[in-house]
């Protein structure tokens, strides 16, 4: 009970940040110099008054501001993202399509980074100090310290070019006409190299965070206790120290988390990867109003949501706050 | 009437020189750079959605290398003596994608459908008084007054035939057949997966026999440069189109095994690059400002090392490709001496001025480097200001700079492509391919009308010539390259470029050797 009226009071109030971030949006989209009708006419080459002036006309444009804005949040309120005149399709439909692959992609990397981080991080502090530790800390260091841009590049350089083991970019096959286990597993061998290099980043994070996050718990009373029962050390560190760690690690999972859709812009571009963040970047570079403000606004929905999860996870692994609540 | 008569027949032999035979079959891979807005030709004519919808629509007519007319949907065509009437005979047996005859009512509907949203056919178009169908196949224009470069404007890129059938009486941006583009030409839309790749296959009922060759074009969508020159060195892509990759990469790709590369294909756009310097107020108001900003650019250094060697150093606005052109101008060479005069006689006064560099990439941006460094050393003070794409749009086409880079196509004649930079009639805020230098010079603006309406190809050449040399000396842009974009491709790839506009109508004739 008390849960769901906290869920309920989340939302509520989410959604009203949900409305005042697209409105902030729809300020800040339009304070960018240029606007749609004149990136496409320019992109023509050749255009006159009357060309700039029907297509102003045909988006909108033409109107005063306040009736844009207005007509804007009447349609969002309604659930209508609008229609993209640049692309000739309604937002909507342009998000859906490439949502799944974005989500693929980050997903993967997500969960990636998150066991292998957690999992690295405990055996560093199991074995603090000692070869292991320094061993695992160092490579952490090495992939946080790696700009994301540079590593994809090497990554396609080795494993492509080089030694041709992995598809450098895209999302599939082009034209391979696979199908059902073919192609979901066509699909994974692209998946690798992005979905690496995307995690890795984050994987060294979370390392870092478990490693400091069990060795500050391991120094706590209620663990010598544990020990002075004469616990099995394997049991202690899984149920007592572990358990205790994860805080943090939930905290910076969620914030990951919110950013699975918007997220992923440099990893798809170098990739190719037909995702939602080169959508939102060449949307923007087109000055493509709707479809810029779609993706911002399903961007921060993903981050209200995956808020409210995290808290909903806290309670699982930490009893005590929900009582506090 | 004079006849100007060519056969496809005639076109086809010429192109299988070498003899030898032309093999059906294959998928062909290219790069579009970047992913097209729409692949709806008469709506949108930007370079990307140019390049694949050339393959689905087509115009009356097409160009060769040397820019002389070749049939296309017009089979044959005529110009009357006095210039004013053009008659057009269609092909038979020519049907649309969805198997729906084309005729003559298609083109006389393309050209209303055109006149409400291609804004360069509208320009074209203005010197025409009537458009006549006298029977299922033939075409007749009636002119206002004779239009010299008229007969260039044919292409599908200028002037591409829309179906009727599926526009007529439609609001045409929002029709949505514009997702599934229908046309005559040699290959037929079958999907676009948005954000990887365009898929078009071969026209099995394509009117002429034995064309197209190829089976399937995929059309592959790559956003990073370095990853597309890495799609190439893996064999996932077969062809680059010109500025797919950046010039340092040319020479290293060019260097492996069964792979070709061309200049051709660019001729009837002879791409051509300057600054726009504002005539209108700073220190580039001054011609002398501006002569000396042209003797101090060391122009073939910028070709030899920003451009790896590719382009011709312009001698003023008309390219080298383009009708009409003259070299018999004032020379500009790199004399840095000479524009340290030019700055002491006009007693500049070290005002700095702001460079506004084109957003498409590394080699645009190294450019803005090299101008910066040269007119450094004459003790002219440069700022670079950047901005993205639609920055510069509306930087340029709102005249809020003092020198900007751009780069604007010719369209093979200087009516088309070369005048509206020039003449006072296209001073017009709000766009930025007109003359956004806000250069006048009414004496000059009478001889570029007299030109594009001056029926004999002689006295054109007169008239021209006579404005090339008077431009040049005023200097009112610094002309700073012929661009070249070489298109590069596996060898084994046969008849690529054929045309004038390259791979943009060129996988008609194209075939894979086995």
């Amino acid at each position: 009970m008390a849960i769901a009226g906290a869920i309920l009071s989340r939302l509520l109030k989410a959604a009203i940040t949900l409305l005042a971030i697209a409105i902030l949006n729809f300020f800040l989209v339009h304070a960018a110099p240029g606007d749609p009708a004149a990136v496409l006419a320019g992109e023509a080459g050749a255009a006159d008054e009357q060309m700039i002036a029907d297509l102003r006309a045909q988006f909108g444009l033409d109107q005063p501001f306040y009736v844009q804005l207005a007509r804007y949040v009447g349609n969002i309120v309604t659930l209508d993202l609008g229609y993209s005149f640049r692309q000739g399709q309604p937002v909507l439909e342009l998000i859906l399509e490439r949502l799944p692959a974005t989500l693929i992609l980050t997903l993967t990397a997500f969960w990636i980074s998150l066991v292998a981080g957690v999992a690295l991080g405990v055996a560093a502090s199991a074995r603090v100090g000692k070869f292991t530790d320094t061993l695992i800390t160092g490579t952490a260091l090495l992939f946080y310290a790696t700009p994301l841009y540079w590593a994809a590049l090497m990554a396609v350089l080795v494993f492509s070019v080089q030694l041709g083991w992995l598809p450098g970019f895209g999302y599939e096959t082009v034209g391979s006409g696979f199908g059902g286990l073919a192609r979901a597993l066509d699909i994974l061998k692209h998946l690798i190299l992005p979905a690496l290099t995307l995690g890795l980043f984050f994987m060294a994070v979370y390392m870092r965070m478990t490693r400091a996050s069990m060795l500050e718990v391991a120094q706590q009373d209620f663990v010598k206790t544990a020990r002075a029962k004469g616990l099995n050390p394997a049991t202690i560190r899984r149920r007592h120290i572990l358990r205790n760690a994860l805080l943090p690690v939930v905290t910076l999972a969620g914030l990951q988390a919110g950013q699975l859709v918007g997220g992923a812009v440099l990893t798809e571009t170098v990739f190719a990867w037909p995702g939602i963040g080169r959508l939102m970047f060449e949307s923007l570079a087109a000055r493509d109003y709707n479809t810029i403000l779609g993706v911002f606004l399903v961007s921060a929905a993903m981050v209200i949501v995956f808020n409210i999860l995290t808290d909903l996870v806290y309670r699982l692994i930490d009893p005590r706050i929900g009582h506090k609540a | 009437m004079k006849l100007l008569k060519a056969t496809t027949f005639l076109v086809a032999a010429s192109m299988a020189t070498g003899a030898v035979a032309q093999q059906d079959g294959g998928r062909l891979d290219l790069i579009v750079q970047p992913e097209p807005p729409s692949l709806m030709l008469g709506l949108v004519q930007n370079a990307p959605t140019q390049m694949v919808a050339g393959q689905i629509y087509e115009g009356l007519l097409r160009y060769n290398t040397d820019l002389e007319p070749q049939p296309s949907l017009a089979k044959e065509w005529s110009i009357s003596e006095d210039g004013m009437t053009y008659t057009f005979i269609l092909n038979e047996g020519v049907t649309w994608h969805d198997g729906e005859p084309f005729s003559s009512e298609d083109v006389i509907f393309s050209t209303k459908f055109l006149q409400d949203n291609h804004a360069r056919f509208r320009g074209a178009f203005s010197h025409v008084e009537s458009v006549e169908a006298p029977d299922a196949n033939t075409i007749v224009i009636t002119m206002k007054e004779p239009y010299g470069p008229f007969i260039n404007a044919f292409e599908a890129g200028s002037m591409p035939i829309v179906p009727k059938h599926i526009y007529e009486g439609t609001d045409y941006a929002t029709n949505e057949m514009n997702a599934t583009p229908i046309g005559t030409g040699p290959y037929e839309f079958v999907e676009w997966e948005k954000g990887s790749y365009i898929h078009l296959t071969k026209n099995e009922d394509y009117y002429l026999d034995g064309l197209p060759h190829i089976d399937d074009l995929y059309y592959r969508v790559v956003p990073d440069a370095a990853s597309r020159a890495v799609a190439f060195e893996t064999g996932e892509v077969d062809v680059l189109p010109g500025g797919a990759v950046e010039n340092w990469d040319v020479a290293r790709l060019t260097e492996m095994d069964n792979v070709c590369s061309s200049s051709k294909g660019w001729e009837f756009f002879a791409p051509h690059a300057w600054m726009w310097l504002n005539n209108r107020e700073g220190p580039t108001a001054d011609k002398r400002f501006r002569q000396a900003v042209m003797f101090a650019m060391d122009r073939e250094f910028v070709k030899d090392v920003v451009w790896n060697g590719f382009g011709t150093v312009p001698t003023g606005p008309v390219s080298s490709k383009t009708n009409f052109y003259t070299d018999d101008v004032p020379q500009y060479p790199y004399d840095p001496e000479k524009a340290k005069e030019l700055l002491d006689e006009m007693g500049y006064d070290g005002t700095p001025v702001r460079l506004l560099p084109l957003p498409y990439g590394e080699t645009w941006q190294r450019w803005a480097e090299a101008v910066k460094q040269n007119l450094g050393e004459v003790g002219v003070e440069v700022e670079i200001d950047s901005a993205d794409v639609a920055g510069w749009n509306e930087k340029t086409a709102n005249w809020d700079y003092d020198m900007a880079f751009t780069y604007l196509y010719q369209y093979g004649d200087p009516a088309l492509g070369v005048a509206r930079n020039y003449v006072e009639s296209q001073i017009k805020k709000g766009s930025p391919w007109n003359n956004v230098e806000g250069y006048v010079n009414p004496e000059l603006d009478a001889l570029w009308e007299q030109a594009a309406v001056e029926p004999d190809n002689e006295k054109r050449q007169e008239l021209y010539t006579e404005i090339q040399q008077q431009i040049v000396e005023d200097v009112p842009v610094a002309w700073l390259l012929e661009i070249e974009f070489p298109t590069i491709y596996r060898c084994n790839v046969k008849n690529l470029i054929t045309t004038g506009i390259g791979l943009n109508d060129g996988l008609r004739d194209a075939w894979i050797e086995e």
